[in-house]
């Protein structure tokens, strides 16, 4: 094991996308009982500067492995796919309209505090990307196919952007 | 006859010494100091037996402050003077604090920390909380009989990097080595998950003098993981008394009082709060300076009435923690209070009802949280016990951001990620040939820059001149285990490694501290020399310690010129604590640490692999001739 493996290596698990986070949670906290610089407080300053360092490439890895979106961006960027790298596709017309009449809706129930609106709209998103996220799993995992995962990833990032803000609604509705 | 001991080069000759560690609560109007003795954590008294430390420290026009009781007694009298609540100031100016008309203090705005002028000249409010602090080090080091290797001091958990960094300084400038600086709920949490065995996901609302703060933790198999944390640092039963304070000027409608007067209606405020605890009303009576005599009556009633709005600004921030950490009510299996201030009835109701179950008060609230940090500094001082192997995990309590192009916050950490983190953003230049970038490091949630906590300013110079986005500025914000952040900036495409100068825009620099620790020890009765020798001398014992524990536990990983040379190095260390001459201890520890380095980098590496151990044995490095056996 060294400092500068990839995230799947560093918790001994499968390079894919459907990922068993129950494990995942259980190699993270094997890791950390190990590194943390709790366990090295009465060691020497040698100690003491490389657990702090283990420590956070351990928590920096389980942060991107456990979001299925930033996992998804990780794998497609080990598979030198990254969508930094040179200009991002452009989105069709339909998805960028969809997305549009989504953001009004959205924009709409917060103006009005419509708490029960957003929740709802919440709801209906989260099943959408629920199956997206279905999609990208079997592009990346079993066909391959990394251009075309980069193009759902990227229309995730929007999809994702959109339930922050539906949050961020519910969060000032409450009384 | 007795046979004498002999220890092996390399091996300790004691290695089961108990090491004095305590933990320490800095609270807002009491402070606490706790150790572990034969397995349980214990809180250490004056000499009277009592468990509390006002946190109240008195300055005269000369000779040391009166701390605690003492200077409590004397706060009508003197109240200028007499500092109470400094914890309020901590990393705070002038303008941050709420309420400074009804102050009794002469304030001194200086950028950054407000200074109080007192009798005994001006002090800032790490000097005053390093009073109380080494106040306690010296009951801990009077009770447990020896000089402590260090201390665990709890602050709240929504305290900013300005609050955070100040009690680091006030414990240095105390003599107090800090082990770690633990957030107040979580220690409350360590406290109660230990003693009851508790699984599952709790919520610790934990209303002090001054701050409040809320903790949604999930306890299971022995970790400690803070899911999300928020509060307020600026809200406690100090501001109960106020409001008991303003009702009572109201109510008897008081002309404008001297500040002796209303130091003491705010003590008499103050004795009418904990009075409704069990009663239903309270009498408040006090005659002032000019003969008038105040004579009321406090119903729970009227007092639940006029602190409604305190206790609903207490939900919150409980509401945004459990949706940060994507959980209802609902998955909550328990609710720990802690704090002086959970003691009023109006919000354990309140609480009660938010959650919908009864709070859990089966630990004293106000030494909960010190029971917790002795429970956690015994263990990093490496006093491990078996059943000792818990771990904790906390995070962030607010994101850390650099300002940009507008005056907007750009978010590089976001709140309540699990520390110790870090992050690297890259950033450009925007014009032809710059050569300086000009960084401002922010933490809050607001998108404004204004409306953020400024923390540090920096300037990256020394860019080599390039077209405008040509370089390549990367900006790691690191965050450690007790929450502090450091960053570092670095020029990229030209691999000139750039140079950063530090503007702290908080708290106090390394002169100013050297200052001050030149100053306190002139009223304190130690030599300053002798202070600095023994604490070089424990750090020393420290050190040999942890050489000595890694030999013997991991000592394959060294060929026999390696090994030759670490125990020639421990050898030399040894002989020369007892020399007294600080110069030299230092200068072996340094030869120590060096010759320990690449050491220390094999154990990590074997510790990693022991973690997964067990499970793919074959694939492990052959060389570090690992068994299963080996491993637990």
């Amino acid at each position: 094991m060294n400092f500068t493996a990839d995230h799947f290596a560093l918790f001994d698990l499968p390079r894919v996308f459907r990922l068993d986070s129950g494990l995942l949670e259980q190699r993270y906290r094997d890791l950390q009982a190990q590194v943390h610089p709790d366990r090295h407080a009465a060691g020497s300053d040698s100690d003491r500067r490389l657990s702090l360092q283990w420590a956070t490439r351990v928590n920096e890895a389980a942060q991107t492995l456990k979001s299925p979106l930033s996992r998804a961006q990780y794998l497609l960027r080990l598979a030198a796919h990254d969508l930094g790298n040179g200009a991002p596709q452009p989105l069709p017309t339909d998805f960028l309209i969809e997305q549009m009449e989504w953001r009004e809706a959205v924009a709409e129930a917060r103006a009005a505090g419509d708490h029960h609106e957003l929740e709802h709209l919440r709801h209906r998103l989260r099943h959408d990307i629920d199956q997206r996220y279905a999609e990208v799993a079997e592009l990346l995992d079993d066909r391959h196919d990394y251009p075309q995962a980069a193009d759902r990833v990227q229309r995730l990032m929007f999809i994702e952007k959109l339930v922050d803000e539906i949050d961020d609604g519910l969060a000032a509705c409450d009384p | 006859m007795a046979l004498l001991q002999i220890a092996e080069p390399g091996e300790s000759a004691a290695p089961h010494q108990h090491r004095l560690a305590v933990g320490i609560d800095l609270g807002t109007t009491n402070s606490l100091v706790a150790t572990v003795r034969s397995g349980l954590s214990v809180v250490l008294g004056d000499e009277f037996g009592r468990p509390l430390l006002p946190s109240v420290v008195r300055y005269l026009p000369d000779g040391q402050p009166q701390v605690g009781y003492e200077a409590q007694e004397a706060q009508a009298l003197d109240p200028r003077n007499t500092i109470v609540s400094v914890k309020r100031f901590m990393g705070r100016g002038l303008a941050d604090i709420a309420h400074r008309e009804d102050l009794p203090y002469h304030f001194h705005d200086q950028p950054g920390m407000l200074r109080l002028i007192t009798a005994a000249g001006p002090k800032s409010p790490v000097e005053v909380s390093a009073d109380i602090l080494r106040h306690l080090r010296l009951r801990a080091e009077a009770s447990l009989g020896g000089a402590l290797i260090g201390a665990v001091i709890t602050v709240p958990a929504y305290f900013d990097d300005a609050q955070r960094q100040a009690t680091k300084d006030a414990a240095r400038l105390a003599g107090l080595p800090v082990l770690r600086l633990l957030n107040e709920p979580t220690a409350a949490a360590i406290a109660y998950g230990l003693d009851n065995a508790a699984e599952g996901v709790y919520a610790v609302y934990d209303l002090g003098g001054g701050t409040f703060d809320i903790s949604i933790l999930r306890l299971s198999r022995g970790i400690f993981e803070v899911l999300a944390t928020g509060g307020d640092s600026a809200l406690g039963g100090d501001d109960f008394d106020h409001r008991i304070y303003c009702w009572i000027l109201e109510t008897a409608e008081l002309q404008p009082l001297s500040v002796e007067d209303a130091r003491m209606l705010l003590t008499r405020a103050r004795e009418a709060k904990e009075y409704l605890t069990l009663h239903g009303v309270a009498p408040i009576s006090a005659q002032l300076k000019s003969g008038e005599r105040i004579d009321l009556k406090l119903s729970t009633e009227i007092f639940t009435e006029i602190t409604r709005t305190l206790v609903a600004k207490t939900m919150q921030p409980v509401k945004k923690a459990l949706r940060d950490a994507g959980l209802s009510i609902s998955d909550v299996k328990g609710v720990v209070m802690v704090g002086g201030a959970t003691r009023m009835p109006q919000v354990q109701r309140a609480v009660g009802e938010f959650f919908q179950q009864a709070p859990l008060n089966n630990l004293d609230p106000d030494k909960v949280v010190a029971i917790g940090a002795a429970t956690q500094a015994n263990l990093l001082a490496g006093n491990r016990a078996a059943g000792d192997d818990w771990l904790l995990l906390d995070v962030i309590p607010l994101s850390l951001g650099l300002e940009t192009m507008g005056g907007l916050v750009e978010k590089i950490i976001p709140r309540n990620a699990t520390i110790p983190t870090s992050r690297a953003q890259e950033f450009t230049t925007y014009r032809d040939g710059q050569t300086a970038l000009a960084m401002h490091v922010v933490q809050g949630e607001r998108e404004l820059v204004s409306d953020c906590r400024s923390l540090a300013r920096f300037e990256l110079r020394g860019i080599p001149p390039m077209v405008a986005g040509a370089a390549r500025i990367r900006v790691t914000f690191q965050v450690d285990a007790d929450g502090l952040l450091a960053v570092a900036a670095r020029e990229q495409s030209s691999g000139v490694e750039a140079s950063i100068i530090v503007k702290p825009s908080y708290g106090l620099s390394d002169d100013e501290i050297a200052g001050m620790l030149k100053d306190s020890l002139l009223h304190v009765k130690e030599d300053a020399q002798q202070r600095a020798l023994k604490e070089t001398q424990v750090e020393a014992q420290r050190l040999t310690e942890a050489v000595s524990n890694a030999l013997s536990s991991d000592g394959e990983l060294l060929d026999a010129d390696e090994r030759q040379r670490i125990d020639d190095g421990l050898i030399r260390l040894r002989t020369v604590i007892e020399n007294n001459n600080r110069r030299q201890i230092m200068l072996a520890m340094d030869e120590l640490e060096a010759d320990t380095k690449e050491f220390a980098a094999r154990r990590m590496n074997k510790s990693i692999r022991r973690a997964f151990a067990g499970r793919h044995i074959n694939d492990l490095d052959a060389s570090s001739r690992l068994t299963t056996g080996e491993y637990e």
